[in-house]
């Protein structure tokens, strides 16, 4: 560990709005930092991912933009509904002149997690650290030292929300060398329905930041969330993030999660299916190019009987751009009838492309039904042949396949605007016009 | 000038010699019918004739309107005329009909130097050519052929041809595997679709098709090679006397 960030958690303001047990969740996070410090690529969980570039970086906490951020830097961030309840973070702290929030149904609340903590303690603190405690992995733990401001939604029981919530953390140009630990708790209450997005994103694409952000969601009895997440950050970044789920009893829980950005980016994605009869939609798409490292570990926790999963990761890698993929599913003998399915595919565009993809299925129970896959390789020949004996020149149909490629999972986005806006920008990445 | 010369083609899949010197010549306005037993060598001629990469030619010509047809690629034999019904359309999830069509249309429209249709322009163009294959509009925001049955993966491909107007049509065993509804509606669009600058080769191992598509010569392959020319009486004794009959091979159920 180096001394910045020591120093930097020394310096952490504490105020008197602060509930008397942060200040000990913060130690006990700086504690098992200083006890595990960065992982090496020794350590099996980070085999494929060196994280020494971060290491070796002596990040100063994240600062104040230097310039103004205006609505329109982030036009692209609100898929055309400005209207939508949205909380923007600007270099990890909540800019209320950006964000949006609209009159919300009674019981409804969206806000800084910095003014959650000051105002409505007692409905943090039964989730904070409770699903993403800080032994989970190094990261984590440097997230909890540093809780500071991020977003808090709390749906109550039986509230049907159309509009989804937007959560957009924005980097500005002048964070070199900077790093933000954004914390996010998600409640829904038995019963309720919503749609989350969380949008990661750079607006330099040079800037060398550090994002190391946590987000807990807790899905009561009966709940419904689908939670886009979608991560664009400068191509010069370190994006580190742990996700949690937590699911209770009927609870269904959507997940679509696009990685486009960063130098080395590692998302975990871990959701427990606590009761029976809940279900987990996990869907994902990675494109990196040029020397990105792109790494999605996933982890299904089938602990209760009659749950489901359902899961798809794609990855397109062009140039010697790297994919790390490690989908765990364990099924303990209690959870007999589970039903999960596992699905890892990867479209390498260039020979010096790599992928390193792993299922780790750990079952115990004998009544289930899991399966995995995962394959890897170049675009086939015959759907090529089938678009260049049409007219279409090779490249542009090598381009269009490598987007039919990606649409399957894209498809999958079940709120229109956010689908569309997701289709856009993979499109002008991937250099294919209009459908 | 013939549309299509063919001269002592020879190809290969790998080292193994498929066509062994064919040589045919289709003139504007004529309907060529290729039967064969299966191993014959039909659809590799018809995947030659396209630019399919897994073949290689060894030997021999191939004139279009008399460019060297070898010579191009697949995209280009595309913009110069050429068109391929597939004996196996590919699935394509994740593109929509419309979209891989309207690609396709103004690809070959900018490699002609004509102007490109905007997508409404060619929904009215669409909107004519789906009549052809007696389908309704929500066809087209399906993705190409993914979840198609394998009638409406071969009315597909007709209705792409319909679209393209291609010069030389080439049908590789567009009815095999159709029942008689999907049949007649394929026949009717390939039908529909002659004009007097435009030629057709139909690649069948049944004689059913040729009742609904009249061919104007038949032409009979075995081992790589046409063992027998005629007219479509040829299509009518092979029926009677199976293939067996020229090829000195037996085969079941011709």
């Amino acid at each position: 560990m180096n001394d910045t960030i020591q120093r930097a958690f020394d310096a952490l303001p504490v105020t008197a709005r602060m509930p008397a047990w942060l200040a000990p969740l913060r130690r006990a996070g700086m504690d098992r930092f200083a006890e595990v410090g960065f992982p090496g690529t020794r350590d099996e969980e980070w085999r494929f991912t060196p994280v020494a570039p971060i290491a070796r970086t002596p990040f100063g906490p994240a600062t104040p933009p230097a310039g103004p951020v205006g609505r329109g830097d982030l036009a692209a961030f609100t898929f055309g509904h400005p209207e939508w309840p949205s909380l923007v973070f600007v270099n990890g702290r909540l800019s209320p002149e950006l964000s949006t929030i609209p009159a919300l149904p009674a019981g409804v609340l969206l806000t800084s997690l910095a003014e959650a903590l000051a105002t409505r303690p007692e409905l943090v603190e039964p989730h904070l650290a409770r699903q993403a405690g800080p032994e989970a992995t190094p990261f984590t733990a440097l997230n909890a030292a540093f809780i500071q401001d991020g977003a808090f939604l709390h749906i109550p029981k039986d509230a049907d929300l159309k509009d989804p919530f937007v959560l957009v953390f924005v980097t500005t140009p002048d964070q070199g060398g900077r790093m933000s630990h954004p914390r996010n708790l998600v409640v829904v209450e038995p019963g309720a329905r919503a749609s989350l997005v969380e949008i990661y994103v750079g607006l330099d694409n040079a800037a060398a930041y550090l994002t190391n952000a946590v987000t807990e969601v807790v899905l009561r009895a009966n709940a419904w969330l689908e939670h886009t997440r979608i991560q664009r950050e400068s191509e010069a970044a370190w994006h580190m993030a742990f996700s949690h789920v937590h699911q209770d009893r009927d609870s269904h829980y959507r997940s679509f999660t696009l990685a486009m950005g960063a130098a080395i980016s590692r998302h975990n994605l871990h959701t427990r299916l606590d009761a029976p009869n809940t279900e987990a939609l996990l869907y994902g798409l990675s494109i990196a190019h040029r020397d990105q490292l792109v790494d999605n570990h996933t982890a299904i926790y089938h602990v209760q009987p009659d749950c489901r999963s359902w899961e798809m990761y794609k990855a397109i890698l062009d140039d010697r751009a790297r994919g790390v993929f490690n989908g765990k599913v364990l099924v303990t003998p209690e959870a007999q009838k589970t039903d999960a399915k596992q699905t890892n595919r990867t479209l390498l565009l260039s020979p010096e492309a790599k992928i390193n993809t792993k299922p780790q299925l750990e079952i115990f129970a004998d009544d289930v039904k899991c399966t995995h896959g995962a394959t890897v390789g170049y675009l086939d020949e015959m759907p090529q042949f089938y678009f260049t004996s049409r007219g279409i020149p090779a490249e542009r149909a090598e381009k269009l396949l490598t987007y039919a490629f990606a649409a399957e999972v894209l498809d999958e986005v079940r709120v229109d605007a956010v689908r569309t806006e997701l289709d856009r920008v993979v499109r002008q990445r991937l250099g294919v016009v209009e459908q | 000038m013939a549309l299509l010369e063919i001269r002592d083609l020879h190809a290969n899949v790998g080292d193994k010699e498929i066509l062994k010197g064919i040589s045919l010549t289709v003139n504007a306005g004529e309907v060529h019918a290729i039967m064969g037993p299966n191993g014959s060598g039909k659809s590799t001629l018809a995947q030659v004739l396209a630019g399919h990469p897994a073949y290689q030619v060894t030997g021999g010509q191939v004139l279009f309107k008399g460019q060297d047809l070898l010579d191009m690629e697949p995209e280009e034999r595309a913009q110069a005329g050429v068109f391929l019904a597939f004996q196996y359309p590919v699935e394509i999830p994740g593109v929509t009909n419309a979209y891989f069509l309207r690609t396709a249309y103004n690809e070959i429209r900018k490699a002609r130097g004509q102007e490109e249709l905007d997508p409404m322009d060619f929904l009215d163009l669409l909107e004519e050519k789906l009549k052809v294959v007696e389908w309704g509009p929500e066809i087209m925001q399906r993705a190409v052929n993914a979840g198609f049955s394998g009638g409406e993966k071969k009315r597909n491909e007709i209705l792409q041809m319909a679209v393209l107007e291609p010069t030389l049509a080439i049908l590789d065993e567009t009815d095999s595997g159709l029942d008689i509804d999907a049949l007649r509606i394929v026949a009717n669009g390939v039908n529909a679709l002659k004009r007097p600058e435009s030629a057709t080769i139909v690649v069948t191992h049944y004689q059913r098709l040729l009742n609904h598509i009249v061919p104007d010569y038949v032409h009979v392959l075995a081992d790589g090679q046409i063992v027998r020319s005629g007219g479509k009486e040829l299509a009518h004794e092979l029926e009677a006397k199976g293939y067996e009959w020229l090829t000195g091979v037996a085969e079941a159920a011709a």
